[in-house]
This record gives structure tokens, C-alpha cells and sequence, in this order.
């Protein structure tokens, strides 16, 4: 069945416009347009279904036989009418190779537009609802700004048909608690994916335990198996530096990282990974492992947040989880912030979601406390009383509070909680 | 002599471009796609060796893409297939099979006639691709698949 289909002349655009019934055959087109252009050859949904209804319905064999060759011959026609297409057109002569993602190169002269581009569009897009969805960290949205114009460059020139290779694109994010690596890291996949990047933009977040055996041969598997789970998004590796035990030369840890290595360098394209950790830890990883360091092109540091990001950051949360700061209440909990910013432990937006979790349990028992008759307002309502109710305030004249303070005599508040973390 | 057994067996071999599309249409179905192996084209031989295990959790194809060319390249003269599980309730079987990489040389096949009682004959195909002893045509000398 081949046959037929290889051994048709490579030339002709009538061919191809007879094989392509579905147009105006009596015309003489000029080219084959792209509007009734045969469906693209590895047209994933058409493989086992035809091949099916071809098995079942035997006794009509031929017509199908008819139909499968002649898909064939558009096929072989499309492929060599391509080529013939780019250089009608007169698109710099090239041979038209790269013509399977764009119709045609641009001339050498030619000048583009970026307001109108499609993906110029997208990118601002993308990175207006970044901003949105993520207070301060401005480092890390000119990297993500800086890597999506770079793969819109990427694409341009590729229309004029200069070489663009894809960068590779691990990251490291180190910072503090709580300043939003793993949050971010979640949504890069998306993001790079809307970009263009990668295919899938799935996460797959791991830690030491997903990649490192438990005893010999175990290792390799069990890595390998992650990483393809992750190929066409993103593997994120919290705490990547317990992969490596330096007190241990038998640990399992250090085969891990060498697929690891390997993946990185011959996947590029398919993968991303991501390292997060905190900063330290991570710059004593990397002299251990400078070969996992120089692969890394992106050390993105995320910087702990001021005080008026943590407040938007818990307007944001609040926001989310709808309920309200009276204006008084709002007052109390940035103050309660600053108090809090000054405390051991601290982890920045974490602990937002904290203090916020404590400031619902403090207003349920308020409401279930004095009962009677209430509204929606009242269950959206956080009041002055839930906020300077925290543990937090007692401490203010007293020095900080020792660790484990919390567990010795009753919390004033009644709530363990509060006393908990303040 | 070309052997055709699967989806796509009579139409020109498929590209790597074209494999992942196929791959990924199955994983984009729910399949299990599993890479298998073999350099015993008979026609009877369902049970290819295994390479690896199928891939349950993967959500792109240049993963699978991986194993077909990391199978390929262990077992150059073997021939490679690639099928896709359906293990939907009802269905419970190899919904997508095809042949993804083959030897160079195909020798075919010999008929063997046998006479039996009676002078009624019984015919078999025997694989000349098979002649040579097991170990003598094994890609890995025994090393077994990860």
C-alpha cells in the first residue's frame, strides 16, 4: 500500500489538489491553501480508531482500503508539497524544513510588529496575573519575565530562520520559611506551559524519600520512575539537600543524584527541575555536588517579605477564605504582625496562614460562646477582641517567650493554639 | 520479509515524531503503555519479553519516547513494540499495539510440511530469524532490563 504513495511524483500541485477531493477541484488554485489541507500526519486520534472500524467491518474492505490509500497519497503529497510552498512563496529560498510550525520564513528585511504578536499578548497576560497572584518577590518575576521574553525572542527568530536552541531551564529557589518556593514552584509548571515551554506542565513534588532506595538496585528504579512521572513538567525537589549525606559515603542518596544529573543534561527539553530549600543548607549541597550546581542555570532568591506584603498577603488569604477585618481588627492585626515578625519562628506567609487559622477558632467560639440569633455577617466578621485575643499581646512587655513556654500553666486565652505560636 | 503484525503494520515505518503522537494519544486515553521486546517474529509469539515495567503514572510521551529509544538501543536487531493497557472495567486489555523499531535484516519465514498417519500433512512456520541458539542472538548477553 506503500507503494503507490512513494513512488508519486514529488512534484506537482495538481496532485495534491486532485488527492485533496474536498476542495474545488475544477478550479486552478494557485497553491494549496492551508484551509482544506489533509489532517496532519501523526493525527493521534484517527491511528487506533480507524484501524479498528477497518478490523470489525471487513466486508466493506474496499471502500476503506480506498479511503486509507488515498490518505496515504495526501499524506506523502503534503509532505513534498511543503518545500515547494515556502520557496513559491518566495520566503528567502530556504528549503523550507522548519515550514511544519510556521507557513513561511520571514525575508531577511522584513520587520514584525510585537504589540500584535500572539505570544507578546500572552506573556503580558501571564505575568499580570503573576503579579496578582503573588505579593512582592520581584526577583523572582524578572526571572520569569527575563525567561518568557527569551522564549519569545526564541521564536522569532526562529521565523526569520536563525538558530534557537531551547535554554535549559532548572531552578533553585532558596530563601526563608514561608516566602512561597514551593507555592511558586507549583505554579511554574503552568506557567511554562502557557509560555510554550513544556507540553504538560504537571508537578510532581518529591522528596528524599521518593528518590532514594532502600537498599541496593533500588535506587536507580525508583528515581528513574519519578523522573519519567515528571517528563513534559515539573519536578520539584523540596529540601534537595537531604539527598546528600555527607556523614554517610554507603548513602543511597548519592546514586540518586547522579541519574538525577544525567536526566537533567540529556532531558532538557522534556523536563524542568526545580531544588528548593532553604539557603544555607543549599550553598553546603552545592560544594558538595558542584556538578549539580553548574547545571542549575537559575539560583533564584526569594526575599523575605515587609511588613505591608505579609499585611496584603493575609487580606489576600482572608480574601480567599471569605471573611472580613473590621477596620478596628485590621489595625490590631498589623500590629499584630510587627509583634509577631520580631518572634523566633517566624516563617513569613506561613505563619499568616497560621495566625489567620487561629483568628477563625478564636471567632467560632466567640460565636458559639455568646449564641442567640446571627447573620452572614456575623460568621464573615472578624472582630478587634478575635485578633488581641492572640497570645502574641501578652508577650509585648515581657521578653520574648523561652521555646516551649506554651507548655507549662494555662494559656490566658483558654485556646492552646494561641498559646501554641503565638 | 516484512513482518506485519499490530496497528499500523502495513503502512511505511513510523517516526519518532510519529511514535510519541501515538504514545501520547494513549496515555492521553488512560493507557498503561508498555515497551516490549523480541527478535522471535512468529506470528504465535504474543508474549514479548518486557522492558521494564508499563509506565502507569506518566502524563507525557517523550517519557515513553525514552524507553522505546533506550530499548532500541540494548537490542538494535530485536524487534520493539509498543502497546498501550486499557484497564478500564469490561475492557481489561491491549487497546493499542504497534511495532515500533525492527531489525535491519527480516529473513522470514520457512513452511515445514510434516507428514503424519494417513498421509494427511501438517504445516508450520518455522522463524529463520530463530535458527541460531538463544544466547548466541540475546542484544544485552544476558543482562537483564531496568
Amino acid at each position: 500500500m506503500s507503494t503507490p504513495a512513494s513512488s508519486m511524483p514529488a512534484s506537482s500541485t495538481p496532485a495534491s489538489s486532485t488527492a485533496a477531493s474536498s476542495g474545488p477541484t475544477g478550479f486552478a488554485m494557485p497553491r494549496p491553501g492551508p484551509a482544506p489541507a489533509p489532517a496532519p500526519a501523526p493525527a493521534p486520534g484517527h491511528g487506533p480508531a480507524a484501524a479498528r472500524t477497518g478490523g470489525a467491518t471487513a466486508d466493506r474492505a474496499t471502500p476503506e482500503r480506498a479511503t486509507a490509500e488515498r490518505a496515504t497519497a495526501e499524506r506523502a503529497t503534503a509532505e513534498r508539497a511543503t518545500p515547494e510552498r515556502a520557496t513559491a512563496d518566495g520566503a528567502g529560498g530556504k528549503t523550507g524544513t522548519e515550514a511544519s510550525e510556521h507557513d513561511a520564513l520571514l525575508a531577511p528585511g522584513a520587520i514584525l510588529e510585537l504589540a500584535d504578536d500572539r505570544q507578546a499578548r500572552l506573556i503580558a497576560r501571564i505575568l499580570g496575573d503573576l503579579d496578582r497572584e503573588f505579593i512582592g518577590l520581584a526577583p523572582v518575576k524578572d526571572r520569569v519575565r527575563e525567561i518568557g521574553a527569551l522564549l519569545l525572542v526564541d521564536r522569532l527568530r526562529g521565523r526569520y530562520g536563525l538558530s534557537s536552541s531551547r535554554p535549559s531551564l532548572h531552578m533553585c529557589f532558596t530563601g526563608s520559611p514561608g516566602t512561597g518556593k514551593t507555592t511558586l514552584a507549583a505554579r511554574m509548571g503552568e506557567l511554562l506551559r502557557e509560555l510554550g515551554y513544556l507540553r504538560r506542565g504537571q508537578l510532581v513534588s518529591v522528596t528524599r524519600d521518593d528518590l532514594v532506595g532502600q537498599y541496593v538496585g533500588h535506587t536507580a528504579p525508583k528515581t528513574k520512575e519519578v523522573l519519567k512521572r515528571a517528563m513534559g513538567g515539573v519536578l520539584l525537589i523540596d529540601e534537595a539537600y537531604y539527598l546528600y549525606r555527607p556523614d554517610n559515603e554507603r548513602d543511597y542518596g548519592q546514586e540518586a543524584i547522579e541519574i538525577l544529573l544525567q536526566f537533567m543534561e540529556a532531558h532538557r527539553d522534556d523536563l524542568v527541575v526545580i531544588l528548593a530549600g532553604y539557603r544555607s543548607r543549599m550553598d553546603v549541597f552545592f560544594q558538595s555536588n558542584p556538578g549539580m550546581a553548574s547545571r542549575i542555570g537559575h539560583h533564584i532568591e526569594f526575599p523575605d517579605f515587609s511588613l505591608d506584603e505579609l499585611m496584603q498577603i493575609a487580606e489576600l488569604m482572608l480574601e480567599r477564605e471569605e471573611y472580613l477585618l473590621a477596620p478596628a481588627a485590621r489595625d490590631a492585626f498589623r500590629e499584630y504582625i510587627g509583634l509577631r515578625m520580631r518572634q523566633p519562628r517566624f516563617a513569613n506567609a506561613r505563619s499568616m496562614r497560621n495566625a489567620i487559622d487561629r483568628l477563625r477558632l478564636r471567632q467560632a467560639r466567640r460565636i458559639v460562646a455568646s449564641g442567640g440569633p446571627i447573620g452572614r455577617d456575623d460568621l464573615m466578621q472578624l472582630t478587634v477582641a478575635d485578633v488581641r485575643g492572640s497570645r502574641v499581646f501578652d508577650d509585648t512587655l515581657a521578653t520574648p517567650p523561652p521555646a516551649g513556654h506554651s507548655l507549662d500553666g494555662p494559656p490566658p486565652a483558654g485556646d492552646p493554639l494561641t498559646a501554641l505560636a503565638g | 520479509m516484512r513482518i506485519t503484525q499490530g496497528t499500523f503494520s502495513y503502512l511505511p515505518d513510523l517516526s519518532d515524531v510519529e511514535i510519541m503522537a501515538q504514545i501520547q494519544y494513549a496515555i492521553d486515553q488512560g493507557w498503561a503503555v508498555a515497551v516490549e521486546f523480541t527478535d522471535d517474529p512468529h506470528p504465535r509469539n504474543v508474549l514479548w519479553e518486557m522492558w521494564g515495567l508499563p509506565m502507569f503514572e506518566i502524563s507525557d510521551a517523550s517519557a515513553g519516547m525514552h524507553e522505546v529509544t533506550a530499548c532500541r538501543a540494548a537490542y538494535p536487531d530485536h524487534y520493539v513494540k509498543v502497546s498501550a493497557y486499557d484497564a478500564t472495567l469490561g475492557r481489561q486489555t491491549t487497546a493499542l499495539s504497534f511495532i515500533a523499531s525492527r531489525p535491519a535484516d527480516e529473513p522470514g519465514f520457512r513452511l515445514d510440511r510434516q507428514e503424519v498417519a494417513d498421509r494427511r500433512i501438517r504445516y508450520s512456520l518455522h522463524a529463520y530469524a530463530t535458527d541460531r541458539p538463544a544466547a548466541a542472538r540475546s542484544g544485552l548477553n544476558g543482562r537483564s532490563a531496568t
